[in-house]
């Protein structure tokens, strides 16, 4: 069952990097991330059958990483609409040249 | 039984992943993300991570969710509907590009010789056995690990005030 | 003021010369007395006076700013000016005194064996392993008294001088540091340590000559000084690395003992080794080609010119020919050219010295010519003639710089008192001083016989010996090639009767004769004061007496020798240095000549004919010159015809620099022009111009969408992950 669950992580993995590619609401960008995140998650604990325990408790500390991501990305979100008034990444370009 | 388990829940997250990707609505995704991300919980326990599996629903599912949740309704979100995904050349060009880290992937997976159990497996049972579902997790967690757990710790409040900072609507 | 110093310094001498006559008794042991004292108090000199100069340039510096300037009047002179008077002489006069109980030491005993005294390791790299080492033999003990004892003679000359001169603790640091240096170079007991000695005089030269640096054309021929002696430097480093990889050491000792064993007799290797080392003396001792800057170097305060460019500096390359006598008797060749190149400058400096009108100029061809001489004795293997002659012309050129210092300090005074801006060294503008100035006349005059060849004068046994050498060398049994010994030994006897020309013509041209100098000036003529003339007699005396030291047995036993007042003694004395050399040159060469070529005639002959010529030269030079109408030099038009060539020198400068300043000017001109600005610059504009070419179009993946970064990320992923797979 380890290599379904590897193939499985890889497809939620490739769709994720779809979504955050072609959305560009930055809200499903970010659940596209996090979709990732859950992605590899998977793998890793698929690896924790095969190495030990270490790999469900990396496990922890990705899903520690990805809460402390959310509420500041998504803090981070909340004062660009406040500015721009709008969520769609396409109007973010000041870090053009 | 638990292989027929496990291709429904997984399934279930293949097409809740796609739900995210092409909902219309932020609403639409996130439910969708919901239950991509509790039928991977449900794999979590075939795969015997209990622990967490039950940590996915409550601070992903749970808390995580949720809090996207209040942001979308917050910005009052969803409502537009307008199309806001990238289309023509580009999306062509990503379809190509995920294609290629697809076929990379499986390629590797298809090389890769991985027996269905090896001695994690029996060394997590041992654990298990001895300490618990929780107690499996804890004793490395409080031990090997307790400095990285520290300061994630430290990280968690980081995240607080700077959310706090960030989201705060400037008085002045 | 020197007179309690004197009086310590005598007691210390001769409490350490009875020490010197003890080891002398107990039998033929040389003890060293404080030989590093001697290289150190010069320095201990400049280090004192150098700090004092920074001093009183700081004290100027801010005087000018206040408004005035240092207050150098007589009575109101700052400590710092007064104070390198005591000094500079002083730590001279002191190693003078040390070097004398040395030498008086090393008289007692017989020293068979050069004395090393090792200080510390210097450098020591793989197999390369240099001592900080001095060597006490009697070469280097002859180099010592010279450079010592005229040296001091010198700089109490320089008190005189120098003293209004507003560089004056300057100048007593770059004197002493010359000494310093100059000692290393005679003292140094291996090639290295010579050579740091080289360069440092080489330094100190630079320094002096450019003095009064202010000067555009002063501080150039300083410059050209410099650079003309890096051409020689070359060649002695090159011929030191030759013989590091013959003898995996630069000691002297080790390299002249094993110098039979490792080169065969007229080898192309010891050939070259000597060859490159002779680039190195004739860059040091101003020979053809590259003695263009020793007259240049007249731009320098004259005791200068007396002491580095006359008595010491320039001699080190006859020197470095002596010390390596053995290297050099094994290279006929290399001997070969050393004398043809010595006479060759002799004859050629001596025919540019007849037209010359600055009497420092023609001082300096002079110094030229006699270096060519002592070439010439070292090259026709007559090695303790050739130091002989140094010795004898360190004294009589040094007499006759200083006193045309005398007459230059005079005429200046002179000039100065009318604000006249006419030229004070012109001899054109000179003549009659004799009124003026008797003891420098007196004592110029007797240098002059001296270096005429005038019996008994020093020169006549010197220059003699160096001449009948070169006949007798000519004509050994195996000499190499003994017709053209007969060409060198015609032409320095011909360049021998030019000096005498050209040095009476000089003492008419200032001495006799009618006063040009002007009317109003010729009040403030006047004689030089004592601290001027006192080492001009001491000189004077030594440019007489100190011929007799090495008069050959022949001639001592001809009317020619004065009896019990000469011998053969430098000679001997050297022998223990010489003597190797000379057995190659006897088993390879045969004996040499007893009669000259061609006409025959031995020794004596040629000394009392060569005598005899010198003084109907200097007669009727005398009575010609003398006869002359000469106008100041503001009066005077352009020589024409062989006389023009002469007078500009046989236009060597310009010959040089048309055929090496002009190229390398050119070629640094394409460099400048087409490799920098072209080549170079365009390469670092290019790369400047390829980086913002670059810069722009990369910007272009600066969208500042999110999307695109996300994807470009993916990208890169994939291109890590398909490198690390495939």
């Amino acid at each position: 069952m380890i290599t379904e669950a590897l193939v499985l992580s890889a497809f939620l993995f490739v769709i994720g990097t779809l979504g955050v590619l072609v959305r560009r609401n930055a809200i499903i960008m970010f659940l596209c991330i996090e979709l990732q995140l859950n992605a590899v998650n998977l793998s890793f604990v698929a690896f924790s059958r095969l190495h030990g325990m270490d790999g469900q408790i990396f496990v922890f500390f990705v899903m520690t990483v990805a809460a402390a991501e959310a509420a500041v990305g998504l803090a981070i979100i909340i004062s660009i609409f406040r500015h721009y008034k709008t969520v769609d990444v396409g109007n973010f370009k000041l870090l053009r040249w | 039984m638990v292989t027929f388990l496990f291709y429904v829940f997984a399934a279930v997250a293949v097409g809740g992943a796609i739900g995210v990707v092409i909902s219309r609505s932020p609403v639409g995704s996130l439910l969708s993300m919901i239950a991509t991300l509790g039928s991977m919980a449900a794999i979590f326990v075939l795969l015997e991570a209990h622990f967490l599996a039950a940590i996915q629903i409550i601070v992903y599912a749970g808390a995580i969710m949720v809090l996207f949740l209040f942001v979308i309704m917050l910005l009052n979100l969803g409502h537009d509907y307008q199309k806001d995904l990238k289309v023509g050349a580009f999306s062509l060009v990503s379809f190509a590009t995920v294609g290629a880290m697809a076929y990379v992937l499986s390629r590797q997976l298809g090389a890769a010789d991985l027996s269905d159990s090896g001695p994690g497996a029996a060394a997590i049972d041992a654990a298990i056995a001895q300490h618990g579902v929780v107690g499996a997790i804890a004793q490395p967690l409080y031990t090997t690990y307790v400095v990285p757990f520290e300061i994630t710790g430290i990280l968690l409040l980081v995240a607080i005030v700077g959310a706090l900072v960030l989201a705060k609507k400037n008085v002045a | 003021m020197y007179a309690s110093l004197a009086a310590v310094l005598f007691q210390v001498g001769e409490a350490a010369s009875a020490g010197g006559q003890e080891a002398a008794e107990s039998g033929a042991h040389f003890e060293p007395f404080l030989p590093g004292l001697i290289v150190l108090l010069p320095l201990l000199g400049f280090v004192l006076n150098g700090v004092l100069a920074l001093r009183h340039a700081t004290r100027s510096a801010e005087a000018v700013r206040a408004g005035g300037e240092l207050d150098l009047d007589e009575g109101g002179r700052p400590l710092t000016h007064t104070l390198p008077s005591l000094i500079g002489p002083g730590v001279l006069l002191l190693a003078f005194v040390i070097t004398s109980v040395n030498f008086a030491r090393m008289l007692g005993a017989h020293l068979e064996e050069p004395v090393v005294v090792t200080y510390w390791t210097w450098m020591a790299t793989g197999t390369f392993s240099v001592d900080a080492a001095l060597q006490l033999d009697q070469l280097s003990m002859v180099m010592m008294m010279i450079v010592t004892g005229v040296g001091f003679l010198i700089h109490v000359f320089s008190v005189g001088y120098m003293k209004d001169d507003p560089g004056y603790p300057r100048y007593f640091a770059y004197l002493n540091l010359f000494i310093f240096f100059m000692l290393v170079l005679v003292m140094g007991a291996s090639y290295p340590l010579m050579f740091v000695g080289w360069e440092g005089v080489g330094l100190c030269s630079y320094l002096l000559i450019g003095f009064w640096f202010s000067d555009r054309e002063k501080s150039d021929a300083g410059k050209k000084a410099f650079i003309v002696n890096r051409i020689g430097d070359l060649g002695f480093l090159v011929a030191m690395f030759y013989l590091f990889t013959t003898f995996g050491t630069l000691d002297f000792v080790p390299i002249f003992a094993g110098a039979e064993e490792a080169f065969a007799y007229g080898g192309a290797l010891v050939t070259t080794i000597t060859l490159f080392f002779f680039l190195g003396a004739a860059g040091k001792s101003a020979q053809m080609p590259l003695y263009v800057w020793l007259p240049d170097a007249m731009a320098g305060p004259t005791p200068v010119s007396a002491l580095i460019h006359a008595a010491t500096m320039v001699t080190a390359g006859v020197y470095l020919v002596a010390r390596s006598s053995v290297l050099f008797a094994l290279a006929p060749v290399a001997s070969a050219t050393v004398a043809g190149v010595g006479v060759l400058t002799a004859l050629f400096a001596a025919t540019i010295a007849l037209k010359q009108n600055d009497i420092k100029k023609v001082l300096a061809y002079s110094t030229v010519s006699q270096l060519g001489y002592m070439f010439v004795g070292v090259g026709v293997g007559a090695y303790s003639a050739g130091i002989f002659h140094l010795m004898t012309h360190a004294f009589f050129k040094a007499l006759l710089f200083l006193g045309a210092g005398a007459v230059i300090h005079s005429m200046h005074v002179a000039y100065h008192s009318t604000h006249s801006h006419e030229d004070g060294q012109d001899m054109r503008n000179m003549g009659g001083l004799r009124k003026h100035m008797p003891i420098t006349c007196a004592t110029m005059w007797i240098a002059t016989l001296a270096i005429a060849g005038i019996w008994p004068f020093a020169g006549f046994f010197s220059k003699d010996e160096i001449i009948w050498q070169t006949a007798a060398f000519g004509g050994a049994a195996n000499a190499p090639y003994p017709a053209l010994y007969t060409v060198f030994w015609l032409i320095a006897l011909a360049a021998a009767m030019l000096t005498a020309f050209y040095m009476t013509r000089m003492m008419v041209m200032t001495f006799h004769g009618e006063n040009r100098t002007g009317d109003q000036e010729e009040k403030a003529l006047h004689e030089a004061p004592a601290v001027m003339w006192a080492p001009l007699a001491v000189l004077a005396v030594l440019a007489v007496v100190g011929g007799w030291v090495n008069v050959s047995e022949h001639l001592r036993d001809s009317i020619l020798g004065l009896g019990p007042l000469t011998s053969g003694w430098l000679h001997e004395w050297l022998h223990p240095i010489t003597e190797q050399a000379q057995l190659i040159q006897d088993l390879n060469l045969g004996v040499l000549a007893e009669s000259a070529p061609i006409v025959g005639g031995g020794e004596v002959v040629w000394a009392v004919l060569s005598g005899a010529a010198a003084i109907a030269v200097v007669l009727v030079s005398f009575r010609y010159v003398g006869g002359q109408k000469i106008v100041p030099a503001a009066e005077d038009v352009e020589p024409i015809g062989f006389a023009k060539v002469l007078y500009n020198k046989w236009y060597v400068d310009e010959l040089y620099d048309r055929i090496i300043v002009q190229p390398i000017l050119a070629l640094s001109r394409f460099c400048w022009n087409v490799i920098d600005v072209g080549i170079i610059d365009g390469i670092v504009n290019g790369v400047g111009f390829a980086a913002r070419g670059v810069g722009f179009v990369v910007s272009m993946f600066q969208t500042g969408t999110l999307n695109t970064y996300a994807f470009i990320l993916t990208v890169g992923v994939l291109i890590i992950l398909g490198v690390s797979i495939f």
